[in-house]
Formats: structure tokens, sequence, C-alpha cells
């Protein structure tokens, strides 16, 4: 029992140690694309730090939600790290808390909040990207929802410790067609809920063009770095949760000891390497989608999802 | 469940398959639509390779050989070089029906493919069958839809040909003993059609300007102007 609260406690010290370093290697291997030397991948350490050496300026206007938000933002990510695997494959203390389901609440939580802190503020571009993530959160969730019914059938649970034995528990449903559309309905969630591109330019500059960003822009201080940390945890536990429950579980520790768990960081550090080349290779590749256009990227990803959970259903499969 | 790798394998590109099927449907440039009908022979070929493997199938081996030199290397040529290059570049194909709704048609389609084969499915204990009949079936119904609901030449004819990456993708598995005349049968079939609407195509955008097949309704040249 210990023990699993330890490797649990683990699991999140490797969420939160990491996820700047995930964002920082991303950007520089996306700079490197386009021919420049770009940040030092330790660069959103260092604005993590200045930030919170600086001070904090809230606005006379703005209620409790407001200086209540960047903590909500900080902590739910890491209450879903408790129950996904990041480093075991075996299930931990916290891991029947609560299924996939009670993950996505949690991060729905903190946008929620995000998005009200933002309207909160009286700064006009501040609804404007409010409003802009719900109406991405709301296209989004029908394709959670699908996928998740479809993890459900054929995992019979929606635990995500068991979701992930599930897959590796056969070749047959690995390679089977509901898996790669799910897989590929889930990338296509995750772009848009990181707000990468072709639905978000995370280094845009530019207000009325902003989704994500232009929520965080009246933070200040340690706000501003809670709010950054948090929102690089939650791209990293999302792509935790990509990687290590449904593509494969290659390299989550298997053994009990405290060695076999160390050794899983720098083997789930190497996948979520990998899948940064993919990200980059995406968003290196693609333009940015018109506002409008959104809506037929997640629809896509809808049908892509609906087309699993019906091959999964039928007996084809 | 698939019991060998090549059929797992085969499994993998079925799902593959049916995602570019939907990305044809999805996709408004000639350009994107000729380069996922490419994307799609090329894992029907695969496939076909694979099973041909598995079975020790001549027949399966020469399809996958002659969907290589057809469709993936044939085609796209006969089109790029009767076709001028702003042709591809050209976006926002005119559609009967718009990209979210056509997407939601193909859904409906794949759905209906796969309640339609289910009896059949249920028939057999034949796993690459049990993947590979609704699938295909699905890619025919697709191809069938993007004939309609598409108005540009091209697309159209990428139409029929991704009907019949579907047939050959339930076929390879139906029946791996098809004799090969007929495969060769098709295989030039497909091109000629290539051929003829590339040219017919061409001749129409030179009398024309266009290739938009909602336009031809105005062949009809307007009396009043002419006064």
């Amino acid at each position: 029992m210990i023990e699993t609260i330890t490797y649990n406690t683990f699991q999140v010290l490797f969420v939160v140690a990491f996820a700047p370093l995930y964002a920082g290697v991303l950007s520089r291997l996306k700079e490197m694309v386009q021919s420049k030397r770009g940040p030092s991948i330790f660069q959103p350490y260092w604005d993590i730090w200045k930030l919170f050496h600086k001070d904090e300026v809230v606005s006379e206007e703005t209620t409790s939600i407001f200086r209540v938000t960047p903590y909500l933002a900080f902590v739910m990510p890491i209450f879903v790290t408790i129950l996904i695997p990041v480093l075991t494959d075996y299930p931990l203390a916290f891991a029947f808390m609560g299924d996939m389901l009670a993950g996505g609440f949690f991060l729905g939580l903190a946008g929620f909040f995000a998005a009200l802190a933002a309207v909160d503020t009286g700064n006009p571009y501040g609804p404007m990207g409010a409003s802009r993530t719900r109406m991405v959160g709301f296209l989004a969730e029908p394709v959670f929802m699908i996928v998740f019914f479809t993890v459900s059938f054929v995992a019979q649970s929606t635990i995500p410790y068991i979701v992930q034995q599930k897959w590796v528990a056969s070749v047959g449903a690995f390679f089977s067609p509901a898996h790669i559309l799910l897989l590929i309905a889930f990338l296509m969630l995750i772009l848009a809920e990181g707000g990468k591109i072709p639905v978000d330019n995370p280094s845009g500059h530019f207000e009325l063009a902003m989704i994500d960003e232009s929520k965080g822009l009246e933070f200040s201080g340690r706000g501003a770095a809670l709010m950054k940390w948090g929102g690089q945890m939650k791209f990293l536990v999302l792509t935790c949760i990509f990687l290590n429950v449904l593509v494969a579980p290659w390299g989550l520790a298997h053994g009990q000891f405290i060695v076999d768990v160390l050794a899983a960081v720098p083997l789930i550090l190497f996948k979520v390497f990998l899948f940064t080349l993919v990200l980059v290779a995406i968003e290196s590749s693609l333009a940015k989608l018109r506002l409008f256009r959104i809506s037929e990227f997640l629809g896509a990803a809808f049908i892509i999802s609906v087309a699993a959970m019906v091959s999964s259903i039928f007996p084809g499969a | 469940m698939p019991t060998s790798t090549p059929e797992a394998l085969n499994t993998l590109g079925a799902g593959l398959i049916l995602i570019s099927a939907f990305a044809m449907v999805a996709t408004r440039q000639v350009q994107g639509v000729v380069r996922f009908f490419v994307l799609q022979s090329l894992l029907l070929a695969a496939s076909s390779f694979l099973l041909g493997y598995d079975r020790n199938s001549v027949h399966l081996w020469t399809l996958g050989g002659i969907t290589i030199a057809a469709k993936v290397v044939a085609i796209p040529w006969v089109l790029r070089r009767l076709l001028p290059g702003d042709f591809y570049e050209r976006r926002e194909i005119s559609q009967a029906i718009n990209i979210p709704a056509s997407l939601l048609l193909a859904l409906l389609l794949a759905v209906a493919s796969e309640f339609l084969t289910g009896p059949l499915v249920m028939a057999t204990r034949d796993p690459v069958v049990r993947v590979n009949l609704p699938i295909g079936l699905a890619g025919v119904l697709i191809g069938a839809y993007s004939l309609i609901a598409r108005r540009e030449a091209i697309p159209q004819l990428i139409g029929i040909l991704a009907m019949e990456n579907g047939a050959f993708f339930a076929g390879i598995a139906i029946a791996p003993e098809l004799p090969i005349i007929a495969e060769l049968a098709v295989a030039m079939d497909v091109i000629l059609i290539a051929v003829v609407v590339g040219l017919l195509t061409r001749n129409i955008r030179q009398t024309l300007g266009t290739t938009e097949a909602g336009a031809l309704s105005e062949l009809k040249e307007d009396p009043l102007a002419w006064r």
C-alpha cells in the first residue's frame, strides 16, 4: 500500500517536473524545422521561475473566481495523473477512485473555471477566447464520449489501467480497425484540446486569432506561472493517456520494485519524445484552420470515432 | 480475431482504408483527393501482398502488383499529363452537399455496410473475411456517394476508382483465387476510364474554361446574349 502510494507520488512528480520540458522540446523542434535556432528546451522552466518571482496584479473588478482559477488549473491535471498509468502498468493506490470519465471531468472543470475567469476580467479578448474555447470544447465533447463508449465496449471497463491491459492482452485487439480509428480520433482530439495547429496556433501573438492563449492574458506573476504550468501538465497528461492507455503500454514498469519504476522514466520520456516528433510533423506541415473550419475538423474526428465504435460492436472486428 | 501477423496487419490496413475513404470525402482539393486515393491503393496493394504471403496465393501477389502499376503509378501519371497543374491546386470543389453533411452520410454508409454484411460475416469463421467484407462494402458505398456528391470531373473519377478499390478489398478476402485474366481486364479498364475521363475533362476545359459538372447545365447558350 505504502509502495503504491509512493509510486503514485512519483507519477505526479514526473508529470509536474517534465511538463515544461515537453513544451520546451516541442517548441525547440518546431523552430528547428523552420530553420531557426529557437529557445533552449529549458526555457519554459525559466519562464515559470521568472513569473513566480514577479508581483501579481489583480484587477479590482474581478471576483474570487479569478483568484482561484490558477490553483484549479494547476491541481486538476495532478488529480488526473493519479488516476492514469504514467509509469507503471499495474493499478496504483488511487486507480479505482475514478475512471476516464472522471479524468475528463477534472480537465473539464479546470477549463470551465479558466473560461469563467477570462470573462471575469472584462478584457475584451478574454471572453472572445473563452467563447471560442467553449466552441472547440463542445465540438470535442461528443468525440470524447464516443471514444469512451468504444473503449468501455472493447475493454468492458473505463478504468485506464484495465483498458491498457486489455489492449496489450491480444495482438488482435491491437491491430483491429476499431483501435486504429480510435487512435486517429483521439489524436485529433488532443490537437484540439491542446490548442495545437491546425486548430489553434500556440505560438501566435495576435490576440484576435487566439483561442486558448487569450484566456490567460490577464494573469500575472504567480497566477500566470500556475496557469502556464497547468496547461503544460494538461497536455502531458493527455499525451500519457494517449500513449500509455490507447497506443501501447510499452515502456511502462511491470515490476513492483522502485528500480523498475525509476527505469520506466527514461523509457516513457523517449516515447513522449517520439510522439513530439509526430506532433512537430503535424504542426509544421498543416496550416491553421479558419475558425469555422474547426467544426469540420472535429466533425471528422467524430465520424472516425463513431466508425471505430461501429466496427467494434458489429461482429466483424 | 486475426490469427497470424499478416492477417493482423491486414486488419490494420482495413482501418486505414476506411479512414482514407472518409478522407477522400472530406478533402476539398483535387490534389488531396488524388493523394488519398493513391494512399488507399497502396494500402490495398499492401494488404493483398500480405494475404498472398499468408495464403501462398500467386493471384493475390499479381493483384497487388497490378494495383500498384495501375492505380499508384499509371493513373496519377495519366491525370497529371492530361490536365494542367493549376487544375490540381484549385480548392473549394463545389459540392452538392457540404462536407460535414457528406461526412455524416459517409458514416451512415459505413454503418449500413457493417449492418448489411453482419449476417454474412456471422456465417464465416475466416477472420480476414470478417474484417474485409464490411470495410470493402463501405469503400464501395462511400465511393459511389462521392460520385454523386462531387461536381468536379476528377474527384468523380476518383469516386469510381475508390469503389473499385473497395470491391477489390472485399474480393481479396472472399475470392482469393480470382483468375488473373479478370484482374488484368479490370486493371486495363481502370486505366482506360482514367484516360477517357481525363481527355474529356481536358476538352471540356478547353471549350468551356471549367470542369465543374454542376456548371454544365448552362451549356445551352443564352439566346438573349446574342441580340
